[in-house]
């Protein structure tokens, strides 16, 4: 039963990613490995897409990975499980816990775990580059180096202050028009 | 039961949710318009403590902030209300392009846009990534973590979720036994 797995799976996302809502992206990376749902490559696809719809990219990129496993009713199951967590959480902490995020043993827990979070994303991005800049012709490994000086022409970019500002949208549209122009 | 409130949870949130692009921060602007001068169910102070909370716990924060505002509002179902009105405009918006997508995915144009797409989202995410890692380590042992954390997910077949709780048991034996140290 498809909605099931779904459904334990997504409520495992929403417990576990902390953070906001790319801490999902290794989880959701995670699922490539297990289920034939959706590849790792489409998930550059679903992040582009999250990151340019209005709505939180957490939720997007729940409603788009559980549309590709199982239609909208898939969508639908994924979403409202993946919320699933955190209603009954934060529901408890606004009932019991006035000060949450001054309680000393939270802050230790999240003293461990903020640097564990940028990891994991940082293993996501490493697995989605080696999707966008390598191809295999038989056993030959080959590098994309095209993409790899956008890549990096694009990153060094985002640290400039003014360009920083600019919205995702705007950088997604730069990458499609430079696409189509090198035909990559 | 307050139907009545039920109903302008729900619709204030469809609202935010439609408006916000990106999640997170991005968020913030809509939802003080929406929620604190418009329906004055809040106090600016208030949403930025809820902000907070939502970083700190699981789930993404926009959601976790609509659930504080609607449980506070009206009770649990208050916080369902305002939890469904957030995700709803995902749900119409992601299927239909989705649906959409799938017709127009083996045209040439497509995959050229795509691809190059795919190599700008790996730049905005390696920004990201280096932006929590900056604010994320304050001291060596965070260092380690993150190297640790890396090196699991990589090389080694250890659960998404087991690397969380791994750091998160970190940080209080390090409380625990590292002294009075701030963090």
């Amino acid at each position: 039963m498809i909605y099931l797995t779904l459904a334990f799976e997504f409520f495992k996302i929403g417990l576990f990613s902390i953070g906001g809502g790319m801490a999902t992206l290794p989880f959701l990376m995670d699922l490539t490995t297990r289920y034939d749902w959706y590849t790792a490559s489409e998930l550059t696809n679903m992040v582009a897409i999250s990151e340019s719809t209005p709505g939180p990219v957490g939720i997007n990129m729940a409603t788009y990975a559980g549309y590709n496993a199982a239609g909208v009713p898939g969508a639908v199951v994924a979403t409202l499980s993946l919320t699933a967590p955190a209603l009954i959480i934060i529901v408890l902490i606004a009932k019991f816990l006035d000060s949450f995020s001054e309680n000393a043993a939270v802050k230790a827990v999240f003293y461990g775990i903020r640097p564990a979070v940028a990891a994991l994303i940082g293993y996501a991005v490493w697995e989605l580059l080696k999707i966008a800049l390598v191809t295999t012709t038989g056993d030959a490994l080959q590098l994309d180096y095209t993409g790899i000086f956008i890549c990096a022409g694009a990153f060094i970019l985002l640290q400039i202050k003014q360009l920083k500002k600019l919205h995702p949208l705007v950088w997604i549209v730069a990458g499609a028009v430079i696409g189509i122009v090198f035909k990559m | 039961m307050n139907f009545r409130k039920f109903g302008e949870l729900y619709i204030s949130f469809f609202r935010v949710g439609i408006l916000t692009f990106g999640g997170g921060l991005a968020m913030l602007p809509m939802l003080q318009r929406e929620v604190v001068d418009q329906r004055k169910w809040c106090t600016e102070e208030e949403i930025l403590d809820m902000y907070a909370i939502g970083q700190c716990t699981p789930g993404v924060i926009a959601v976790n902030t609509a659930t504080y505002v609607g449980y506070k509002q009206a009770g649990f179902l208050g916080g369902v209300c305002a939890t469904l009105g957030i995700v709803s405009p995902s749900l119409i918006i992601i299927s239909l392009i989705a649906s959409i997508l799938q017709n127009f995915i083996h045209l040439p144009a497509v995959i050229h846009a795509l691809a190059g797409i795919r190599i700008v989202v790996c730049a905005l995410m390696l920004n990201t990534v280096f932006t929590m890692a900056k604010k994320g380590i304050v001291d060596k042992l965070g260092l380690a973590i993150f190297t640790g954390g890396f090196i699991l997910a990589c090389f080694t077949p250890v659960p998404t979720a087991m690397v969380i709780v791994l750091a998160g048991m970190i940080g209080i034996i390090a409380k625990k036994f590292g002294g009075k140290k701030e963090l």
